[in-house]
């Protein structure tokens, strides 16, 4: 039996941090349109996907990593419980990135005057995806359970060095139009008033708790039809 | 360890050489793509498009040549294998051969493409160190994912899904090396970038060093 948050204070029938992560991700909705925001050429009000296309990549990259980690847990025990989470974390984690993927390229149409350009970063992105969508298929070509596990973990650990390889030392040494590349200051050297981070930080919690809702949702019902496959045999 | 490692490698040497098809097909192989891009391009005068299209064709290359490493060995032999060596050891074996095999292969295939294509490269040193790179990366990164898919069922064509994304950071920067030689550009240009591509290959050295034990066991 895989058993996740269900040792956590109820409130109104649900979880305390999935409290926080609704309150979070409205607030950072209604604050992100409301509060004023600094107002900068081209960017103008387009700032405000700061908001959204950052903090939802942010909690991406949090998911992932923690699926990173469960991957080495699941490597040096190999229980099924961390293994489950590993492979949905990366699920979840792709379903965010298709959201970050979204939000940035209609801020890019508006800034940059293009959905998609062949940008470092944004080839990095698209490599990301394609390296974990990979992940998927190769989880999916493996019955045994046991083998399963082992060799996406392996997957998993080798994907993720190379992701951060393209994403965080690549753009860096060529030339980007995206902020904190290729010499470009990134946010924090555009002067964030306080006001920003305001709604900045908490919706960065809030997605990732979100996310982490996901995943605890995804793993339940794993944990179900197994159970229901294991009585189907007796 | 390395008693291992040399007895392993010069047992893969001795089979490739003991049954040729395998060799000669690869070599075919490139031969015949080059010959069909020359055929397509006819002459390529455009910097960025012969450097793109050689390393394509090397791509696909490494693939054929390397990708078959593990997904060739039978289950029994693979077996016995495992109780003679480390694993480290066999995995250290297979990349040597793979990188050395590479090497020959991507030398050969630049003579060919050279000779028919035409040859613009100018800065002929740097570029080798590009070859010499880009050889070992690929074959490094390769053995590992050559690896993983062998240990599922359709794995020749799992094989290209799972390792063309993680070769692409190693690809492009590698293209960009090989264009700055193209183009005879300064050598210090090109410093940063082989420093890049010396630290992906420490990088998947080390990790496939960490990580292949447990793909071992079965």
């Amino acid at each position: 039996m895989l058993k996740i948050g269900e040792t956590s204070t109820q409130i109104l029938g649900l979880a305390w941090w999935k409290w926080i992560s609704i309150a979070l991700i409205l607030f950072s909705l209604t604050a992100g349109m409301i509060l004023d925001v600094p107002k900068l050429p081209i960017l103008h009000e387009t700032i405000r996907n700061l908001y959204y296309h950052v903090t939802q990549w942010f909690g991406m990259m949090i998911i992932l990593t923690a699926s990173l980690v469960y991957s080495i847990i699941h490597l040096s025990k190999g229980d099924r419980r961390s293994d489950i989470i590993a492979s949905e974390g990366v699920n979840v984690a792709l379903f965010m990135g298709v959201l970050g993927l979204l939000t940035g390229m209609l801020w890019a149409k508006n800034t940059w005057g293009t959905y998609w350009t062949g940008d470092a970063k944004l080839n990095g992105v698209a490599m990301g995806m394609l390296v974990y969508l990979a992940y998927t298929v190769l989880r999916g070509s493996m019955d045994e359970e046991q083998k399963r596990g082992r060799v996406s973990a392996v997957y998993n650990i080798f994907a993720y060095v190379m992701f951060m390889v393209f994403i965080m030392v690549l753009p860096r040494m060529t030339d980007s139009l995206h902020p904190g590349n290729g010499g470009n200051p990134g946010f924090g050297g555009y002067d964030l008033n306080s006001n920003m981070r305001l709604v900045f930080y908490p919706a960065i919690i809030g997605w990732t708790l979100l996310g982490v809702w996901f995943i605890n949702i995804r793993v339940r019902m794993k944990s179900i039809e197994e159970n229901r496959l294991s009585k189907s045999h007796q | 360890m390395l008693a291992q490692v040399k007895t392993l490698f010069l047992k893969e040497f001795t089979l490739e050489w003991r049954n040729r098809y395998a060799l000669n097909g690869m070599l075919l192989y490139v031969i015949s793509t080059v010959f069909v891009c020359y055929l397509s391009f006819r002459n390529v005068v455009s910097v960025p498009v012969w450097n793109a299209l050689f390393w394509i064709i090397m791509l696909f290359a490494s693939l054929n040549a390397v990708g078959r490493s593990f997904i060739q060995e039978r289950k029994g032999r693979l077996l016995y294998y495992y109780s003679i060596a480390s694993p480290q050891a066999f995995l250290l074996a297979k990349m040597a051969y793979n990188s050395l095999l590479m090497l020959v292969i991507t030398f050969l295939a630049y003579g060919i493409y050279a000779w028919w294509i035409g040859d613009l490269v100018q800065d002929h040193l740097m570029f080798m160190v590009a070859l010499v790179l880009g050889s070992t990366g690929f074959s490094l990164i390769l053995t590992l994912m050559s690896a993983i898919a062998s240990k599922t069922e359709n794995n020749m064509s799992l094989m290209a899904i799972l390792s063309f994304p993680v070769q692409l950071p190693f690809l492009i920067t590698l293209i960009k090396l090989s264009k700055n030689a193209v183009d005879g550009l300064d050598a210090s240009v090109s410093y940063g970038l082989i420093t890049v591509l010396a630290l992906i290959i420490v990088i998947v050295l080390a990790l496939s060093y960490i990580l292949f034990p447990y793909l071992w066991r079965d």
